[in-house]
């Protein structure tokens, strides 16, 4: 008998090579659904130029916005709580975020820690966006950020780097491909609608990625991984089942 | 809503098969294949995209106008459908700085949500419609089908005629075969399901995507605007469907469907 599973990730990567060839694939598919979202990220990436802005919106226009999943990592009372990470969380919570560094490593010539300040010094972006959510709703607030191309051009990130990881303090893990890394809209935010993040959006610096769907932003980031490899996280955990891409 | 049936002995070789028999009924025309097969790639498609799409529906019910709609924003209308209606968990609200009439709140549990595999079947189901109904339409209007057999001549158009055929359609009293082309409510079902309904549904849909926003951002309706479109096609969908099924029994199921698989 010949494994469905891997009959059907033979088609999915048949669908892919038929667009794109067969070098730049994330190789996580193994059901039909997967298929599915495997033509559309191809197709989108065919379609879609690499560097066209997400629509931008004016002050006027934002909106109010709800704080979901989880939107305090430091609070042993609640279900998403992750007993390693919490309690450094609520550590630097406490102390206002200021021996926070982000870490950035992996395929990169200069790994760096980065305070909060350090990332307030490099360039900034603001943007006035519209957060998509699954579920059907959507809000529309103003994110100020380093883009993530300014840390990959400070790091030195590999010319033959695929992937950007991503990891939480709700101890989530994610990676996005290198269009969407070098996207001009893709930033490490730490300020909305003109304050500090608050802690229920993601303080001190979560991710915006304005070409995806909402649960693609990761909030509460603490570590970067310059990547050359997949890691099929996906099946594993909470996640399980959620299309890795979700610009549809 | 009648399929065609041509009853033209001189070009039929049934015709001549069977010249022998009392009853010489012939079908002249043969329904194409091409419209048998995106006919039924349509039909498991719309199937698979409205069981997916309700479960979709039903983790956010609500609808709103515009670009913004979410719990913490007044819907147009929220369907009393599912577990997730009246859903309103929210607490530490905020207003921001920068638009005091925009406010925050947190989410303090976690509501009803199968969207991981409803969105990939979702679109999924999309693929198969969106190529389903290009062949269609682009075969159907190259071929012209749909002006030949679907837009209504002048003679039809008139208020008696109109009237006629509301009437016959109330009394229930429509026959199949009864000539070689369609009804005039079935042709304007037929033309606005084919023309407006789907199409629009398609566009939408489109207009809900993150990354093609980029592309078609000048003729963006506003996302929550292209989402209750998008379910209003839906309604209107599902009204189309039970009428079109209704009509199939009345005028012989078995005879309908034979036609629509094997063509004859």
């Amino acid at each position: 008998m010949i494994p469905r599973r891997s009959f059907l990730a033979g088609l999915a990567s048949v669908g892919a090579m038929s667009l794109t060839g067969c070098d730049a694939q994330p190789p996580t598919y193994g059901s039909l659904l997967r298929t599915a979202d495997l033509l559309t990220y191809n197709a989108q990436r065919l379609l879609i130029p690499r560097t066209l802005l997400a629509p931008e919106f004016d002050v006027a226009d934002i909106s109010s916005f709800p704080a979901i999943g989880t939107t305090d990592p430091g609070n042993p009372h609640r279900s998403d709580y992750n007993a390693e990470q919490g309690p450094i969380f609520d550590r630097h919570r406490r102390a206002g975020f200021a021996d926070w560094r982000l870490r950035i490593e992996g395929a990169v010539a200069r790994p760096a820690d980065l305070s909060l300040d350090a990332l307030r010094r490099l360039p900034r972006r603001t943007q006035i966006t519209r957060h998509i959510c699954e579920e059907g709703w959507s809000a529309i607030g103003q994110w100020s950020g380093v883009p993530l191309h300014e840390l990959l051009k400070l790091t030195g990130a590999s010319p033959t780097a695929r992937y950007v990881y991503f990891y939480s303090y709700d101890n989530l893990v994610d990676c996005i491909d290198m269009v969407d890394a070098f996207h001009p809209q893709t930033i490490l935010s730490y300020g909305f609608n003109g304050s500090d993040l608050p802690i229920a959006h993601g303080a001190p610096v979560r991710l915006r990625l304005e070409r995806q769907v909402g649960y693609r932003s990761m909030k509460f980031v603490r570590k970067v991984v310059v990547t050359e490899q997949f890691d099929d996280f996906r099946r594993k955990g909470w996640v399980r089942g959620w299309s890795w891409y979700a610009g549809i | 809503m009648l399929p065609d049936e041509k009853r033209d002995l001189s070009k039929s070789h049934a015709g001549k098969m069977m010249a022998g028999s009392m009853e010489a009924v012939a079908i002249a025309e043969r329904r194409p294949a091409w419209i048998r097969w995106t006919h039924w790639l349509i039909v498991g498609s719309v199937i698979t995209a409205m069981i997916s799409g309700i479960t979709i529906f039903v983790a956010h019910p609500r609808l709103y106008w515009g670009q913004a709609g979410n719990g913490l924003i007044e819907p147009w209308v929220e369907l009393p459908i599912g577990p997730n209606y009246g859903f309103s968990p929210w607490e530490d609200h905020r207003a921001f700085a920068i638009r005091p009439d925009a406010i925050t709140a947190s989410r303090t549990a976690e509501p009803f949500n199968q969207n991981a595999w409803a969105r990939s079947l979702h679109f999924l189901a999309a693929w198969v419609f969106v190529l389903a109904l290009l062949a269609y339409l682009g075969t159907a209007l190259f071929t012209r089908h749909i002006a030949r057999k679907m837009v209504p001549s002048r003679a039809e158009l008139r208020w008696a005629a109109i009237r006629a055929d509301i009437v016959d359609h109330l009394r229930l009293r429509v026959v199949a075969g009864h000539g070689a082309s369609y009804g005039l409510l079935q042709k304007a079902s037929y033309l606005v399901i084919l023309l407006v309904v789907l199409p629009l549904m398609v566009l939408t849909g489109f207009n809900m995507s993150p990354a093609l926003a980029a592309l078609i951002h000048p003729i963006d309706l506003g996302l929550q605007t292209a989402r209750t479109i998008h379910f209003l096609c839906f309604a209107v969908l599902i009204l189309f469907v039970i009428v079109h099924v209704a009509m199939v029994v009345l005028t012989g199921f078995r005879r309908q469907m034979r036609s629509m698989i094997t063509g004859r």
